[in-house]
């Protein structure tokens, strides 16, 4: 294993040609390329060089990482281009030595500005973008009319207010009265548009976001539009469901209230909810993710852009599972012996009897699902004990975008840790073997159901001593001699490593329930217990031990992971 | 509810993806195919052409739902479009498409395509047919009819009651 | 004295003549091919070698062939612009999606000269390197398709079409492709979009331009079925005779489609330029002027989305005088010779060469919104300002034609349509907003007048229509 630690996968690009163009009247220098939503290079846009300027050109249908579509219009921008003087082929030069810029006009009718759409249109040298010129801002107001004619004026009870671009432009762009007087378009509302979707049409402005996401990004051609002109309608053809897993993306990428999510919809307003950043437990690609959560309940799940993980989506199956962290069957207090007791009790008694146990009769099994601390703390447990260590295997269907076999988000970790070895799961039967020939006789598990893993009740009711820790009551627990609350990945903070080697931090959105404490806290006590040695009460402290003890992590601290994390070689 | 479709119109529809470097080219003159054989698009000729030609069904209802002359429920046998636009206006269109109308007892008013109750007749009015110069102009079936006036009106009329064999011309379009 | 000059339709309405391949041989069919075909690669003065294909579209920029399908480019230079250096195959479509209201000059020749078309397709074809055409002929010419089906399979029997074409080693297939009902397939991105088998919305330009990303993201050439015919006259006179014909600029003839308010309404071809507007509608060679008793109140000079001309109206004109000097003329409306050059100095745009005339019991916001309607049907809907400004023009011309009109209506309309020219993504939103804003501008006092009658009489009955 190397120690190189790279802040992508790929090498650094070699540096681009920079050309000069004037962003309302201000010179800056932009690349002459720009990697577009396939990451290709292409000419840098009017929109890409605005932004380089700080100048963000209001925009719906244009989605960085979508093709360009150039439909909405509301990106259109005045521009200017220098002027050649047709017989030197030279640029001509105004009185004071500046060049000559032919501001855009329509060809048929000189005195009249025109626009360029900024998110398909190239730079050119010497060329002059006004995004805040009086003609860009006439054709920004023209544009929001038009899309404000046909749609309802109910921002008061659509579920989108506080997150609908149409709203925010129409605030910093839009006129105050629309002079439409004439009968709307009706058109289809509240259409079940798959099992996890809802398409409100009349809200909808046609960008077509969403049958691009589908189409180019999904490769399920589910969407489309029906009919014609004014009367253009989203739809899913007849008969037919949007339902693949990354549907709940496309009401992400919805700019107005059209598409929205049948497990979110008119739940809450958008603005009640904080937000916390994570990532997705749900397998072994780590989506970066955010956490929408209420008065200590988690109320969504969102992706958070990260091109080198999840670019800016997540699959539905992902999203949608987070209930079971606030599932009312959690574990909330320490058992011994099957009854209540404390953490304290719990850990004294558990490290006393592990100290005197037979070298070589501890087992530990551990769990893809624990962050990288905690996988390290049980590694350190294992390696005072001499225990044969592993963790459950949890494979399922792969898909080409996004979705990883592995089901648990740290195979990477536990492989790191040397908690697990290449193949997780391999060291299994061996401790189903221990523990029939009684050669092991105190197991300790963290975050998995045995019982599910083949180990039967009755074969771990040999043990002398089980320990379990978990989340939810299992089969596992009901027969451990203490069970130890843990919490879900929203409850705590640590670090994933993904399958590509991604080191990626999550952080705490809730609050565990009763007296759960996260893993990494009371394994941190137990392994301070029984090796004597010193150790770290912050996360913090914990990551940056453990990188400097494992080689692939080497060089890394915790405050160098930022938010998107760092990929290392594995 | 699938679609059967004889050896030969399969033959025909066949030949006319060899047209063409992609097979999605082939839609359009698949749907004027079958709407030809069928009368009507339905939902099954979609899905049919959709597999057909490896696409989404939205791929084909996409195009099913823009271009008007594609219908999606049977119409009349003698299908009489009488030109609204401009020139034709002018030449008393609007009161020719009344005068259909009131003949079929159909709604004079309703803009929409309507159909006699015994399926006889659709009217409907449709956008410029190109002969503006002997507006007005109406497309019965195949066959345009030009200059036309109220008696020429009841002999297209009689025409289409008597089986509309003038109206029809033989064979399809594809080939 | 003005009258018609038939290149094109030379043949078409004579006696006799049919549209089967024997008929077209008859009279000189193919010798243009068999003659485009036998050109030898030449050396021009600076010593440059020209190939065959290149003679002959060097032959076709030289005949300064305008294309006439509406937008008047120049067909030789349109053929510069393609991509020929990609290695990817080079396509040809004919648009005979003839759509623009007030144009019918395209169903003449598709109805009865289908093998001049297919000349011209196969001489441009191999001018260009293609080796795959299509004919798009829109789906409302069912006869049209019938007849081009027929000629095509002829023309393949004879050996003009598939492999090896006349023992030239070239191959060539040319196939009829229908549209369904849909003005916007006149774009010709939006054109590309519905061969491909797509909703013909049109491609964002740049960076979809056809000669470069065109059908199947190829190079691709579309012209009009009449500039393709030209082709094979331009082959068959030489470009310098077929120059000679029409104007310094707006060389050739065009077929001229006169519907309206004239006696005799029809299609006459004429050379470019020769005949004015005034000629075309009142002279006995073309329209013979209007019903006894009526006189002109606008007309329609380019198709319906062309702007409107005003009766009175007059235009300055640059001319060159006799001494070379460049002078400038004031004109009558109807003095405007119908060229290219003049009609775009008079504002509009002789478009696809459809005049529609508006004689004077005609009320300019009734004839509005019946255009108006038109352009609501056939926007395609793909980019906002037309999608919603096209049917908000036609509901407000709407409500003005049937009682609920107001006084404010008339720059109601303007607003809208100054809103949507120069704004979409292709010239349908210039062919819905012209109308508008040359209507109301021209014709404010009628669209104020019916807007003020309406709201001094609320609830009367609607209007005639």
């Amino acid at each position: 294993m190397s120690a190189t630690v790279t802040a992508e996968n790929k090498p650094a690009p070699p540096p681009v040609e920079r050309i000069k163009v004037k962003v309302d009247g201000r010179e800056i220098e932009v690349p002459k390329t720009t990697p577009d939503w396939q990451g290709k290079p292409q000419a840098t846009t009017m929109l890409q060089a605005c932004a380089h300027a700080g100048v963000d050109v209001p925009h719906y249908c244009y989605h960085h990482k979508l093709p360009v579509a150039g439909n909405c219009r509301m990106c259109l921008v005045e521009f200017g281009t220098p002027v050649m003087d047709p017989a030197t082929k030279k640029p001509a030069l105004n009185e004071d030595g500046s060049p000559k810029i032919a501001r855009s006009v329509l060809p048929y009718e000189p005195g009249t500005p025109r626009g360029a759409i900024a998110c398909a249109t190239p730079i050119s040298p010497g060329m002059e973008l006004y995004p805040g010129s009086p003609a860009t801002a006439q054709m920004r107001e023209a544009v929001l009319e038009s899309l404000l004619i046909n749609h309802p004026l109910d921002c008061t009870i659509c579920d989108q207010a506080g997150e609908c671009k149409l709203q925010e432009y129409s605030v910093e762009h839009g006129q105050a009265a629309s002079r439409f007087v004439e009968t709307k378009v009706h058109k289809p509302k509240a259409v079940d548009l798959g099992p996890r979707i809802v398409l409100d049409d009349e809200r909808c402005i046609l960008c077509t976001r969403c049958i691009r996401f589908t189409k180019d990004i999904v490769n399920d051609d589910a969407l489309g539009i029906i009919n014609r002109g004014s009367y253009n309608t989203i739809a899913a053809a007849p008969g037919r469901q949007f339902d693949n897993n990354y549907t709940l993306n496309t009401v992400d990428l919805c700019p107005v209230g059209a598409l929205t999510s049948k497990d979110f919809r008119f739940k809450m307003r958008v603005w009640f909810l904080k937000e916390t950043k994570s990532v997705c437990p749900g397998c072994a690609t780590g989506c970066n993710i955010i956490i929408g959560s209420r008065e200590n309940v988690i109320q969504r799940l969102e992706p958070r852009e990260n091109d080198a993980v999840n670019g800016p989506w997540m699959c539905d199956s992902g999203r949608l599972d987070y209930k079971w962290v606030g599932a009312s069957n959690r574990l909330k207090e320490v058992l011994v012996g099957g009854k209540p007791s404390t953490w304290q009790t719990a850990l004294s008694e558990i490290g006393s009897r592990l100290v005197t146990a037979a070298p070589g009769s501890v087992a530990i099994v551990g769990s893809a699902r624990l962050s990288t601390e905690e996988l390290f703390l049980l590694k350190q447990l294992a390696r005072k004990f001499d225990a044969i260590t592993d963790v459950v295997e949890h494979l399922g269907e792969a898909d080409r975008l996004l979705v990883h076999a592995e089901k648990a988000p740290n195979y990477s970790g536990a492989r790191i840790t040397g908690l697990a070895y290449t193949e997780a799961g391999i060291n299994l039967p061996r401790i189903r073997a221990g523990i029939e020939t009684g050669s092991i006789k105190s197991l300790v598990v963290v975050g998995e159901d045995l019982v599910a893993a083949g180990f039967s009740s009755d074969l771990l009711g040999r043990l002398s001593l089980l320990v379990v820790s978990d989340i939810v009551p299992t089969p596992t627990t009901s027969i451990a001699h203490y069970v130890l609350p843990g919490c879900a990945y929203a409850e705590k903070r640590g670090t994933f490593i993904n399958a590509k080697g991604r080191v990626q931090k999550f952080m705490k959105a809730v609050e565990p329930p009763g007296t759960a404490r996260p893993e990494w806290e009371f394994l941190h006590e137990l392994v301070h217990q029984v090796t004597g040695g010193n150790g770290y009460s912050t996360i913090e402290g914990l990551f940056n031990l453990l990188a400097r003890e494992l080689a692939p992590l080497a060089g890394l601290e915790w405050s160098r992971l930022g938010d998107t994390g760092v990929t290392v070689t594995l | 509810m699938s679609l059967s479709i004889p050896a030969p119109l399969e033959a025909e529809l066949d030949e006319l993806v060899t047209r063409y470097p992609q097979k999605r080219s082939a839609s359009l003159m698949f749907l004027h195919t079958l709407q030809e054989h069928f009368g009507y698009v339905s939902p099954e000729a979609v899905e049919w052409t959709a597999a057909k030609l490896g696409l989404a069904p939205i791929n084909v209802f996409e195009l099913v739902t823009f271009y008007p002359m594609f219908r999606q429920e049977p119409l009349g046998k003698t299908h009489i479009k009488v030109c609204r636009t401009l020139s034709c206006a002018l030449a008393g269109a609007s009161d020719l498409r009344k005068h259909f109308c009131e003949k079929l007892g159909l709604d004079a008013k309703a803009h929409v395509p309507q159909t006699t109750p015994d399926g006889n007749f659709t009217v409907e009015f449709v956008e410029c047919l190109a002969a503006c110069g002997s507006a007005p102009v109406v497309l019965v079936n195949d066959t345009l009819c030009e200059k036309v006036d109220a008696s020429k009106a009841d002999s297209i009329l009689a025409e289409g009651k008597s089986g509309g064999a003038q109206l029809r011309a033989a064979g399809t379009l594809s080939k | 004295m003005p009258q018609e000059y038939r290149l094109i339709l030379k043949h078409a309405d004579q006696t006799g003549y049919t549209p089967d391949i024997e008929c077209y041989l008859r009279h000189g069919g193919y010798e243009a091919l068999r003659k485009a075909l036998a050109t030898t690669s030449r050396e021009l003065p600076d010593g440059k070698k020209q190939s065959p294909q290149e003679v002959i579209r060097d032959e076709v920029l030289k005949s300064g062939l305008r294309g006439r399908g509406g937008a008047g480019f120049s067909c030789g230079l349109k053929w510069s612009f393609v991509d020929r250096r990609s290695g990817k195959p080079i396509y040809l479509i004919c648009n005979a999606d003839e759509s623009e209201p007030g144009t019918f000059k395209d169903r003449q020749i598709l109805h009865k000269d289908p093998h001049q078309l297919i000349e011209g397709m196969i001489i441009s074809c191999w001018a260009n390197d293609v080796k795959l055409a299509y004919i798009y002929v829109r789906g409302e010419f069912p006869q049209a398709a019938r007849i081009i089906n027929q000629a095509l399979k002829e023309a393949r029997a004879k050996g003009f079409l598939g492999k090896n074409i006349l023992g030239t080693g070239v191959d060539l297939e040319i196939h009829l492709h229908r549209g369904a009902g849909a003005y916007i397939c006149g774009e010709e991105t939006g054109l590309i979009e519905s061969l491909e088998g797509k909703r013909p919305y049109p491609r964002i330009k740049p960076p979809y331009f056809p000669a470069v990303l065109g059908l199947y993201m190829c190079p691709t050439i579309v012209n009009n079925v009449e500039t393709l015919c030209a082709v094979r006259h331009i082959v068959s006179m030489g470009a310098g005779e077929y120059a000679k014909l029409g104007t310094v600029n707006n060389t050739g003839t065009r077929i001229i489609s006169l519907s309206g308010d004239v006696k005799r309404p029809g299609y006459y071809e004429v050379e470019v330029g020769k005949a004015t507007l005034g000629e075309l509608i009142h002279h006995e060679n073309f329209g013979q002027g209007l019903r006894p008793g009526r006189s002109i109140r606008a007309i329609i000079p380019g198709g319906s989305s062309s702007k409107v001309l005003k009766a009175g109206e007059r235009f300055k004109l640059k001319r060159k005088g006799a001494d070379g000097q460049m002078t400038t003329v004031e004109v009558d409306l109807l003095d405007l010779p119908y060229d290219f050059d003049s009609l775009q100095a008079a504002g509009t745009m002789s478009g696809s060469g459809a005049i529609i005339v508006l004689d004077d019991t005609r009320n300019p916001v009734d004839v509005l919104a019946n255009v108006s309607e038109f352009y609501a049907h056939e926007s395609c809907g793909q980019c906002t300002p037309c999608r919603e400004g096209a049917l908000w023009m036609s509901k407000a011309l709407h409500r003005l034609t049937h009682g609920e009109g107001r006084k404010s209506d008339a720059d109601y309309l303007l607003h809208i349509a100054q809103n949507i020219q120069g704004r979409t993504i292709c010239a349908f939103g210039e062919a819905a907003a012209w109308p508008t804003l040359s209507f109301v501008k021209k014709f404010k006092a009628e669209f104020e007048a019916r807007g003020a009658a309406d709201e001094a009489h609320p609830g009367k009955p609607p209007a005639s229509h």
